[in-house]
């Protein structure tokens, strides 16, 4: 258990129905899984009133309906949630692991970051040439090489429909960061595998996005249309609080998942986790470990 | 029954009360973006209030009905037609079988409401009609519509009174400009003293691109933000904060420049500080401001926001007793 007592949330009013609370200005995973922990107890109490819960990367947000439950009223069981989740002797979570399969340096994401070179930060090579060159590696395997071993907890699901948002599970000094696009694209295949700042993602549809472009996963992670069977009537795949590790693949292998997956036969590796914190952060090298094991 | 789509218009979609449940997925509410003309439709009709109903946004379609049907137009001032000849808005009336529904051009507000007796009948996803068109899903294939569409309807619950009208002092009341009110929080306190008031005090124009996911503003001063060390994870622009989520009605000010507030269909989440948020009973407001048209922004506590929000429960109550 750490000593070191967190700073106070914050709790701004959204208009008369939303509750904004910014858990920590920075990113970090303690911050992620206070959220975590305090909107999945607000959600257990099944309180009058409380219309959406949202977790966020280091924040969260409640919308509720001010005739039944009072914003002052709101806060304060917020404020007590939080002092549960502080005094809570061990930090876990029930989990699940998730194994994604990319094939990076594909040629649909080529192809697309060919035609808006002029909005990117280098034009003279590929998203992923500037990725690697800016992280210290000396080529893009490198790179794939750190983005595919760690493990990646998604710390938040949105923007549009399903798509994850995931933070390394690596020490600070490990993470990769790369910055947006200067101009964001207009353009992103489906089920891409971007990212920016200190956060991968996986595009959920296609369209606007200003994240760097690495890969594509042929793992359905939105279902509109109800086909997939790895995927439940919320149309979904991702929960914040899942585990990603992606596994390099081939073209082959993804042809045959691309095939599998509209045939509506995709089932992706998926096992049950328990993440504790402390440990983690004791000796994040061990989880990732554990990570890889639980997926044999 | 059907309903035949010749033209399309310009932004055209089927669109109910909206769904609850899903923002933290990353999927918005949705729904009519004002719900009050909504509503006043399918109540003309006697429909259920929060029936299916076609939004139709700045230029309205044309529609083939196979049927006679009763029809209620509420919202944006676009004259109906049926075979050209001009019928009343925020009233009931008859399009006969064969005939062609259409609509003239727009002369106040931006979004119309066409109900249908018994409603528009399109499959349920997430319990709800309403159309998603950036994650493709709900109304007619999760899109708006495309000529050669063909609409079904569902029974009437009902029967519908031709001749039926909104009372006068429920009609809406459009302006030349606006006022929006605002709870000014979450991440305004990065502002420079002198930007925020600013925001407040200059005059905004909407600009082209307002949509169902949000309304961007132009005209006023660049707003600066408070110099910083980038906190870990949030980018470098000033604007910029670690990836959280959008209330709907939230202002974003993306590298200080241009104002965005978000609406039904918004993006749930990102990377720029929102500088407050937009009271509910305006959002219906919001939905009907054409392009070009001028904004003022009004701070306002939550007391004024949730008084503001009675009144507005207090005219939905009136149009639910209307006789």
């Amino acid at each position: 258990m750490t000593t070191q007592t967190p700073s106070p949330a914050r709790y701004s009013l959204a208009a008369d129905e939303y509750l904004f609370v910014e858990v920590s200005e920075e990113m970090a995973l303690d911050a992620f899984f206070r959220a975590l922990s305090i909107t999945q107890r607000l959600r257990a109490l099944a309180l009058p009133g409380i219309i959406e819960i949202c977790p966020a990367n280091a924040s969260y947000q409640v919308r509720y309906e001010p005739d039944l439950i009072s914003a002052e009223r709101l806060i304060e069981i917020l404020k007590s949630l939080d002092d549960e989740v502080a005094a809570q002797r061990e930090r876990t979570l029930e989990t699940r692991v998730i194994e994604v399969p990319v094939l990076y340096d594909d040629p649909w994401t080529r192809e697309t970051l060919m035609r808006f070179r002029d909005r990117h930060q280098d034009p003279s090579g590929s998203d992923l040439d500037y990725a690697a060159r800016i992280n210290g590696f000396s080529t893009p395997a490198g790179f794939i090489e750190a983005h595919s071993a760690s493990p990646w907890f998604v710390s938040m699901v949105g923007f549009v429909a399903g798509l994850p948002f995931m933070y390394q599970m690596v020490p600070r000094e490990r993470q990769l960061q790369v910055p947006k696009y200067l101009r964001p694209r207009t353009d992103t295949p489906k089920q891409t595998v971007g990212y920016g700042g200190c956060f991968s993602c996986i595009y959920s549809v296609r369209g606007a996005g200003g994240y760097q472009m690495f890969g594509i996963t042929p793992m359905p992670i939105y279902d509109p249309d109800g086909g997939q069977p790895h995927i439940d009537d919320s149309m979904i795949f991702f929960r914040p609080g899942d585990i990603v590790k992606h596994r390099a693949i081939d073209r082959a292998t993804h042809d045959r998942l691309q095939a599998d997956a509209e045939a509506g036969r995709f089932r992706p590796r998926v096992a049950p986790f328990t993440f504790d914190l402390d440990a983690f952060e004791g000796d994040p090298d061990a989880t990732a470990i554990r990570v890889k094991e639980v997926l044999q | 029954m059907t309903i035949d789509v010749i033209k399309p218009g310009l932004a055209t979609s089927v669109q109910d009360l909206g769904r609850t449940g899903y923002y933290h997925l990353g999927i918005p509410p949705s729904g009519g973006m004002d719900q009050r003309s909504l509503r006043a439709a399918n109540l003309l009709l006697g429909n259920p209030e929060g029936a299916a109903v076609l939004e139709c946004a700045l230029m309205g379609p044309e529609l083939r009905f196979d049927e006679r049907r009763c029809v209620a137009a509420c919202g944006a001032e676009m004259v109906p037609k049926v075979d050209g000849q001009p019928q009343p808005l925020n009233e009931v009336f008859e399009v006969p079988a064969g005939a062609t529904l259409g609509f003239d051009f727009v002369r106040a507000g931006a979004r119309l409401y066409l109900a249908v007796e018994g409603g528009f009948d399109v499959a349920e996803k997430l319990a709800s009609r309403s159309t998603y068109a950036l994650g493709g899903l709900g109304g007619v294939e999760g899109r708006p519509l495309k000529a050669g569409d063909r609409l079904a309807t569902l029974p009437a619950v009902t029967p519908p009174r031709p001749g039926r009208r909104l009372p006068e002092a429920l009609l809406p009341r459009f302006a030349k400009h606006y006022r929006l009110r605002v709870v000014p929080g979450i991440y305004d306190h990065r502002l420079e003293a002198a930007s925020r008031e600013r925001f407040y005090a200059e005059t905004w124009a909407v600009a082209s691109e307002a949509d169902r996911i949000g309304y961007r503003l132009k005209g006023g001063s660049s707003l600066s933000f408070l110099e910083r060390e980038p906190p870990f994870g949030a980018g470098d622009d000033p604007s910029n904060i670690v990836d959280a989520c959008y209330p709907i009605g939230s202002i974003q000010v993306p590298s200080g420049s241009e104002p965005i507030i978000l609406h039904r269909d918004a993006v749930s989440g990102g990377g720029y500080a929102m500088i407050g948020t937009v009271i509910s009973a305006d959002m219906d407001w919001v939905g009907q401001i054409q392009p070009h048209q001028q904004v003022r922004f009004e701070a306002v506590d939550l007391e004024q926001a949730l008084a503001a929000r009675r009144e507005y429960r207090d005219t939905l109550e009136a149009l639910r007793r209307m006789p």
